[in-house]
């Protein structure tokens, strides 16, 4: 079946090569059925796209080791679901991921718009099968999935215990099917400026495919942070890491480019911003997918070691170059059809988010690629760390809550004092009275996050005093109940009230990260059974230690030592924590025969313990004190040197029981945070939004509206 | 003052405050950072009391604890020399030996200390050419 | 395995090849499709002159807009409506 895989790829790459001629060659010569070809093309490439995924998923879920990408990311211990998401924790599995989903949005784009956009749409299929080329040569010259062993070994690697959560199974396919969907309006701006038609049809053709592109990816790094937060043992949600902010650059342009197209659809304005912000998105989308997995940051010279850093830079670099030269030389249609009237207006506004997300860009961007940067001026490594980050991006981002409240209500063109009055009176009084409020409860520390706090009441207003006035407004309209009146609202005008609930959303989010960040208690403390440590007015007592094996079969699959901890707040029980660390026993170990050696020398995690609560959340997470277990392994290495098996596994259940009766003192992180559960809540309510946006109008009711407006408009023709 | 002037000034004021939060960011990168160096060009020449980003990997069995501190060398990611360094601090859950870290050190005598909190891990490479190693 | 494996190949080559010579082999369906085509351009423009026009008369009954500011917006999206559904009829 590998072969069948392989063959799939290379016809992929003809069908690629063949869609991109067809597709150039209909919109050159205006051939229409060459141009239906070319999307053909592109449904072909979905079938081997997928025919090539099914054949790599089958041989994971078979545990087929005669493939290396199987034996060398799978094992048969691991549990079918991982073993499934195995597949693209491989940089070839990845790599073929990202081609599958980039051929399923493709044919879907292509098919909804088949009798539109004639003009653009040909271009557009060129561009998307051209990344479809390049990924697929990346899959056939230089990392493929189906390359196989004569002799398959009968164990394999087995999968990252880092990785066995399922949030980080899913965080994958969620990024990249957000940077695939990125490429497709990417893909339609292209089209669109090398015929010449940049008016608002692209930007309506491919708006859903733009919101599902921010929905995932937002998914993606939100994700990416929980399972920072509650898997790995530091306690954190962010890092500025560059991985990290690989997948943010896209996404801080991609919102801006949402919001932009709004102003040229209304004004026919900002049109060079806008080509210019999904063309960047798009590179982004790519320079993402490379930097994961490419080491550039670490060394210059690494980049050149791995294969793919080359291709990479390459495509890259042709996508800024070509994208700059389209815009230039298409400025004259670019130009806008109005003007900026006033600084006080929605246009302003927008320009304004325009350049605070460019700015947070920009800023993760030097960041990020500041150890290159550094190295070229002035030839030694350097590297910025989140303190530099933090001074750049709080107030940036405190400045984008504040637009995003004034943004819905402001006037468009010009804003006038009675406007500004109506509209901000009562929200501008929430903020006041939240800061009134603040001040009160003494909570005065620290200025960002109080601001941040008067902000988010200021959104949170704005966006009630909307919803109000719209309720009243449909209610006048169409005598209905309070309730009926906000669901019909909401249905009507999802796009306006998908993206307040956004902002409501993301508002709940800084709020949670302001205040888990600025009001953190955070200690690291050496505990042993029955000592106790205070932390943020908790007083937390190491209650018992504990100890288990964990088999699959007849293997041991990990040896867990951990601590039953007891929470108290003024004497009174407030919960009990349990946390653990994890040793994965290497393969190494069976095969050496030194058991209780090897489950100290595989792979080690944590297990975090911790209560969430809507107000703050306890965190903890231990780490057996290694100078005594040390002793004691060392002892029974010595014990069991020489013996079978079974015999060590007996001295596993020693080791489990020394450690329960021992009283061995263990570090523990204790961290006190408040409002980090609305951080996640903030991001359900983000989603939740973008799905309202992304929905489709429910036809009876445009049809209902059509009928009347048209009614009316047709009687005004007959009129006139 | 006429519309068109209006918006050439406003354009002039934009572009100048960009580029002086450009230069401001640039600046404050350069004077925060710390150099990002390996254990030979440590050993080569260090300023007592410079911050430095110490990468490298952890050598083979130079793991031991001392209390509350960590004790390990870190060596050339291609190479043999090797600095010791003392940290205290949270211990990624990758940490283990042969694994590449990121920690930023301070010299201290003929020891490295490293800044609490400051020692990462990267995850054992998934995406290398070479077959991965059995971890 | 050994002869499936060529077979699948085979069949796949199949499924692309008519999958992407159809409409060459179709042919002339070109001209009715030209029109159908500018249809759905203008279908596509018109459902959006629709939802500003909405728009605009939620944001009077929000607030947001003053009856002034509404009239002469409406005004001209109605016109431009107008003019959309002419070129429509136009296209039959």
């Amino acid at each position: 079946m590998a072969t069948v895989g392989q063959a799939c790829l290379i016809l992929a790459l003809l069908t690629c090569a063949y869609g991109i001629g067809a597709s150039l060659y209909g919109a050159i010569a205006g051939r229409r059925d060459w141009v239906d070809s070319g999307r053909r093309a592109v449904y072909a490439l979905a079938v081997l796209a997928t025919a090539a995924f099914v054949i790599l998923e089958s041989a994971f879920l078979r545990s087929d080791f005669h493939y290396s990408v199987v034996a060398t990311h799978s094992s048969t211990t691991t549990p079918t679901f991982y073993k499934a998401a195995a597949a693209w924790s491989s940089q070839q599995g990845s790599l073929l991921l990202w081609v599958w989903l980039l051929s399923l949005w493709s044919s879907l784009v292509l098919f909804l718009v088949r009798r539109r956009l004639r003009d653009v749409a040909p271009y557009a299929t060129a561009v998307l099968l051209g990344f479809g080329a390049f990924f697929t040569s990346l899959l056939i010259f230089a990392a493929t999935p189906f390359e196989t062993v004569a002799a398959a070994p009968a164990e394999g690697t087995g999968l990252n215990p880092l990785l066995r959560h399922p949030s980080m199974m899913i965080h994958p396919p969620m990024l990249y099917s957000g940077y695939t969907l990125w490429a497709i309006p990417f893909a339609f701006a292209i089209g669109a400026l090398v015929v010449r038609r940049v008016d608002a049809d692209w930007i309506r053709a491919t708006r859903r495919f733009a919101l599902a592109a921010w929905f995932f990816l937002g998914v993606g790094i939100l994700l990416g942070a929980r399972w920072s937060y509650a898997e790995l043992g530091w306690g954190g949600y962010w890092a500025w890491d560059p991985v990290e902010n690989a997948s943010l650059l896209p996404w801080l342009t991609g919102t801006a480019f949402l919001h932009s197209v709004m102003v040229q659809e209304k004004r026919g304005m900002l049109k060079v911003w806008n080509v210019s912000l999904v063309l960047a998105t798009g590179t982004l989308a790519i320079l993402g997918t490379f930097l994961v997995r490419s080491g550039i940051l670490d060394s210059i010279h690494a980049f050149g070691a791995s294969t793919l850093g080359v291709p990479f830079v390459s495509l890259i670099g042709l996508m800024i170059a070509g994208s700059v030269a389209l815009i230039v030389t298409r400025r004259d249609s670019l130009r806008s059809e109005h003007r900026l009237d006033s600084l006080l207006s929605r246009e302003a506004v927008f320009l304004g988010n325009n350049l605070v997300l460019v700015g947070l860009a920009f800023v993760v961007f030097w960041g990020t690629f500041f150890p290159l940067i550094s190295e070229a001026v002035t030839g030694e490594k350097a590297a910025v760390g989140p303190p530099w980050f933090d001074r750049y991006t709080v107030p940036l981002a405190l400045v984008l809550v504040l637009l995003s409240g004034i943004g819905p209500v402001i006037a468009w063109r010009r804003a006038t004092l009675a406007n500004a009055r109506r509209n901000f009176l009562w929200p501008v009084g929430a903020a006041v009275v939240t800061l009134a409020l603040l001040i009160a409860f003494g909570v005065t520390s620290n200025v960002a996050a109080v601001t941040m706090f008067a902000f988010g009441a200021f959104v949170v207003a704005v966006v009630g005093q909307e919803v109000a006035r719209g309720v009243s407004a449909r209610r006048a309209m169409a005598s209905e109940g309070p309730a009926r009146a906000l669901v019909s609202l909401v249905r009507r005008n999802r796009r306006r009230y998908g993206g307040y609930t956004v902002h409501v959303g993301m508002a709940v989010l800084f709020v949670g990260v302001a205040a888990s960040t600025a009001f953190q208690h955070a200690r690291d403390v050496r505990l042993s059974p029955t000592q106790s440590a205070t932390i943020g007015g908790y007083q937390i007592t190491y209650q018992r230690a504990t100890a288990r094996a964990d088999y699959r079969g007849d293997r041991l699959e990990r040896v867990a030592l951990g601590a039953v901890l007891d929470v108290k707040r003024n004497g009174k029980h407030v919960t009990t924590l349990r946390t653990e660390r994890g040793y994965y026993p290497s393969t190494a170990a069976f095969a050496s025969g030194s058991i209780v050696q090897g489950i100290f020398d595989g792979d080690a995690t944590s297990e975090v313990g911790m209560k969430a609560g809507l107000t703050r959340d306890l965190w903890t997470a231990i780490r057996p004190d290694p100078e005594y277990l040390n002793k004691v392994i060392d002892a029974l290495v010595v014990k069991t040197r020489n013996q079978p098996i079974d015999q060590q596994f007996k001295v596993v259940g020693n080791l489990l029981g020394t450690y329960k009766q021992g009283a061995f003192p263990a570090q523990f992180r204790l961290i006190s945070s408040p409002l980090v559960t609305w951080i996640w809540l903030g991001g359900i309510i983000v989603f939740a939004g973008g799905l309202i946006a992304l929905w489709p109008a429910p036809d009876a009711a445009r049809r209902r509206v059509t009928a009347g407006y048209a009614g009316r408009v047709a009687r005004e023709l007959g009129r006139a | 003052m006429d519309p068109s002037r209006k918006r050439r000034i406003r354009l002039i004021v934009a572009l100048t405050a960009a580029l002086i939060l450009a230069g401001a960011l640039a600046y404050t990168s350069f004077s925060a950072s710390s150099a990002a160096v390996q254990p030979s060009k440590l050993l080569a020449s260090t300023d007592s009391g410079r911050t430095y980003q110490l990468t490298g990997k952890v050598v083979d069995g130079s793991i031991r604890h001392q209390g509350d501190a960590t004790l390990f060398r870190v060596r050339d990611r291609n190479g043999r020399a090797s600095v010791p360094v003392s940290y205290v601090g949270t211990v990624p859950d990758p940490f283990r030996d042969g694994r590449e870290v990121i920690v930023t050190v301070r010299k201290k005598g003929h020891t490295f200390v490293g800044e609490r909190d400051s020692l990462i891990t990267k995850c054992p490479s998934k995406f290398t050419d070479k077959p991965a190693s059995n971890t | 395995m050994d002869v499936l494996a060529p077979l699948l190949v085979i069949a796949l080559l199949g499924v692309v090849v008519w999958l992407v010579t159809g409409p060459l082999r179709a042919g002339a369906t070109a001209a009715e499709d030209v029109d159908a085509a500018r249809r759905e351009d203008l279908e596509a423009a018109k459902e959006a002159k629709y939802r500003e026009i909405r728009d605009a008369e939620l944001d009077l009954r929000t607030g947001k807009l003053s009856e002034d500011d509404w009239r002469a917006i409406d005004r001209e999206l109605r016109a431009e409506a107008m003019e959309l559904l002419r070129r429509l009829d136009e296209l039959g």
